[in-house]
């Protein structure tokens, strides 16, 4: 049981709401970016002068640029739809985690500077005015945003406090003040292509260290390649899947695949990394710079299709947004959708017959799946609404014989965050890591205790890094969690097929 | 023409005005502000005619609310529906012959004048009763449930209580439908029901009320899943295409 010195919460049964602990986390907040990173991202490297007025200016900047912002600030009536829907809102019961309760620290400047109410009668409708405690409330409550959109599936019109908390953001880095976690792994993509920033020669020599062992564990010469021009298939994955725990087990599972199913593929060092943290800052144009290397590596090294390994917020950006940002793929092949989800490959290959598994050697485990927030509310895999829940789900059945999934109301579309996902997977903010996954936690002890569940498999990298931090805090053993892929590595027939 | 017709003559010209130019307003600005990426609220419909049919099932059923709070659903969806039929029943004060749908629900308008008035109310204890609700309440939260529960009650007390000359208030506003402007009957609770139906017009374009609007333009709820097969760019965006090595 690691040491800390905040105490972590108890199980509930899942479904209680936590009394009002205001201000409880009012001192969680993430280091500060220092002023080498700020400015390498164009952003002013401390608290500009006169950051009151620029911040202002870049409210109305975002404004005009995002209609969503636009309409969610007007549109909100406090009914309290969202009040407890947020995981950190359950885990720490402090009201400003409450959805409504964080959108107004934005929302109260915007009506003090924007609508007339508010510049005329500001305490009767809410509007207070851009304090340097109004400043530090935003830094403090907006880094304590997964940016997972769950409130927005309850919100009567949608509201999402992503778009806000990455406007907040966005606003702060302009006026001086980012983030440390987010600045210095964006800066690290721009320079060197990946999160790690692991470069090209470590690579290579990781994945050649991986090929050895695979051929050791299963007499097959499965490989790895690194800027192959001309394979078919660019692999973009996120850069833990190169070496975390159980990360590179579900990469060891993509390579198996690709070998049985006779696809050639490779990774690209320059685009080594498929996780986009810009859209965790919520700059626009950040996210278009790191999305355009893929765009490049796709034609130099001359692919036919993009492929995504498991990574949550990375399918977000890849799904959503990468067209927009990085498209058009007019020089890829048409046959394919640009990009695809591994998972979509997978299971259309198991479909076809192409690769064969033997569910049995997963009869060890009984397996759960946590729906990654932002593959289950902000994407889709397959051609139907909902191909997000269903075609992971249908690779898992393939791999294990047995499945179970939690409570209704903790998958699918209402599932939980991990607590680690939106910039936030930082060991400065381990308490509120630990407190957040508290709702996912409970719905896991649920299944534990009632079906024996031994597995929980993830799609993300973060969710995958966060439960292995946190889980156990909550007496779970950190081996718990599996990538998808990993089950399917086990499960996979190599040499079934010529 | 005594004062009182006076103020409310202009009184609803200009209310109208501002409701009326106020709400276009925001609706241009919502149309021409850009949605630079694609944020659906997955899972979403791929098709045009499937966002239509959400959007429907939000804007009648309130079904992201029953999701959320059986409770919620339960006061807002009575209220607003209630709020439906009433101004709905209303129409017979503004046009002449009434039309035949309008004479029938005459009845089923009284009904919902009272169940307006339950939904309000309980969404009105929310704000006490429930301690994450009463956290995020502000004063004109209060202020606005006290302002429709006014017209609700005054519209009530003419029905039941105090009846007012209903054929002058007709002739009043086809008078300033037709500018032919003819006498407001002067009863004290008349003056208040329309006085804050005047407010309400005039706060609408300025407040929470915008989630009239709002709804419709949310981007989460009313876009199309099709981001793989259609480009979708702002046009802000568009120029930062150039600046990319290929």
């Amino acid at each position: 049981m690691p040491k800390d010195e905040f105490k972590t919460p108890d199980l509930r049964v899942y479904g209680e709401n936590p009394a009002l602990e205001p201000d409880s986390m009012g001192h969680s907040s993430p280091y500060k970016a220092l002023p080498e990173h700020q400015e390498s991202l164009g952003f002013p490297g401390e608290l500009v002068d006169g950051w009151h007025d620029k911040a202002i200016d870049k409210m109305g900047d975002l404004l005009s640029k995002n209609r969503a912002l636009k309409v969610y600030l007007d549109s909100c009536v406090k009914c309290g739809a969202c009040t407890d829907k947020c995981h950190y809102y359950l885990g720490t019961g402090d009201p400003k985690n409450m959805p409504v309760a964080r959108q107004d620290l934005l929302r109260q400047v915007y009506r003090r500077h924007f609508t007339l109410p508010g510049k005329l009668f500001p305490g009767l409708v809410g509007a207070k005015d851009l304090s340097e405690e109004v400043l530090e409330d935003w830094y403090t409550y907006f880094h304590q945003c997964s940016q997972c959109r769950r409130c927005s599936v309850f919100c009567p019109y949608g509201i999402d406090t992503a778009e806000i908390s990455m406007a907040a953001r966005e606003i702060m880095d302009h006026i001086g003040i980012g983030q440390k976690y987010c600045n210095e792994i964006i800066a690290k993509v721009h320079q060197i292509g990946n999160n790690l920033g692991l470069p090209e020669a470590a690579l290579i020599d990781t994945l050649e260290g991986l090929e050895e062992d695979v051929e050791e564990e299963t007499g097959v010469a499965v490989r790895f390649p690194v800027n192959e021009e001309g394979a078919d298939v660019l692999l973009v994955t996120p850069s833990a899947d190169f070496f975390a725990e159980p990360h590179v087990d579900g990469l060891i599972g993509y390579a198996k695949v690709f070998h049985q199913a006779g696809i050639s593929w490779t990774v690209s060092s320059y685009a080594s990394e498929a996780a986009n943290f810009a859209l965790f800052t919520g700059s626009y144009e950040h996210m278009h710079k790191i999305s355009s290397r893929i765009r490049k590596a796709a034609q130099e090294l001359g692919v036919k299709r993009i492929i995504f390994g498991e990574c949550g917020h990375a399918w977000r950006v890849a799904y959503s947004f990468l067209n927009t940002l990085a498209g058009p793929w007019d020089f890829l092949d048409p046959a394919y959708p640009t990009p695809q989800h591994i998972c979509e490959v997978t299971l259309d290959l198991i479909e076809r017959g192409a690769i064969n598994l033997d569910p049995s050697a997963n009869d060890d485990k009984v397996l759960t799946f946590h729906d990654s927030c932002n593959v289950a509310r902000a994407s889709r895999m397959g051609d139907t609404p909902g191909g997000q829940f269903h075609i992971p789900r249908a690779v898992i059945k393939a791999a294990v014989n047995k499945f179970v999934d939690m409570a209704p109301d903790t998958i699918h579309e209402k599932t939980f965050c991990c607590g680690g996902g939106g910039g936030l997977l930082t060991d400065d903010l381990t308490e509120l890591r630990v407190k957040g996954a508290l709702p996912r936690m409970e719905a896991l002890q649920d299944v534990v205790d009632t079906h024996g569940v031994t597995h929980m498999a993830a799609i993300c990298a973060i969710c995958k890094s966060q439960f292995t931090k946190v889980m156990p805090y909550y007496g779970f053993s950190m081996d718990m969690v599996v990538s998808i892929h990993q089950l399917v590595s086990e499960a996979i027939l190599l040499g079934t097929k010529e | 023409m005594s004062l009182v017709t006076a103020v409310y003559t202009l009184g609803f010209y200009f209310a109208t005005l501002v409701l009326v130019v106020g709400l276009a307003y925001r609706i241009w600005s919502y149309t021409k502000t850009p949605a630079p990426l694609k944020v659906p609220i997955a899972p979403a419909p791929v098709t045009r005619s499937g966002v239509v049919l959400r959007m429907g099932r939000e804007v009648i059923l309130f079904e992201s609310l029953f999701k959320s709070n059986k409770w919620i659903w339960l006061f807002a969806a009575l209220f607003h529906a209630a709020l439906a039929l009433v101004v709905l029943r209303h129409l017979r004060y503004f046009i002449e012959p009434v039309w035949f749908w309008v004479n029938l629900i005459q009845p089923f308008g009284i009904y919902a004048g009272f169940a307006m008035i339950a939904g309000l109310l309980g969404l009105w204890v929310r704000r006490f009763v429930v301690d994450r609700v009463r956290y995020i309440t502000s004063p004109s939260d209060h202020l606005m449930l006290a302002l429709l529960a006014v017209i609700g009650i005054s519209g009530l007390t003419m029905k039941y209580v105090a009846r007012t000359d209903i054929i002058a208030v007709k002739a009043f506003f086809l008078g300033l439908l037709r500018f032919d402007w003819q006498p407001l009957p002067g009863d004290p609770v008349l003056l208040v029901h329309l006085g804050a139906v005047l407010v309400l017009m005039i706060v609408f374009p300025y407040s929470k009320l915008l989630h009239a609007p709002g709804v419709f333009f949310s981007p989460s709820r009313n876009q199309v899943d099709n981001a793989r097969e259609r480009r979708h760019l702002a046009e802000w965006a568009a120029p930062l295409d150039a600046g990319r090595d290929t």
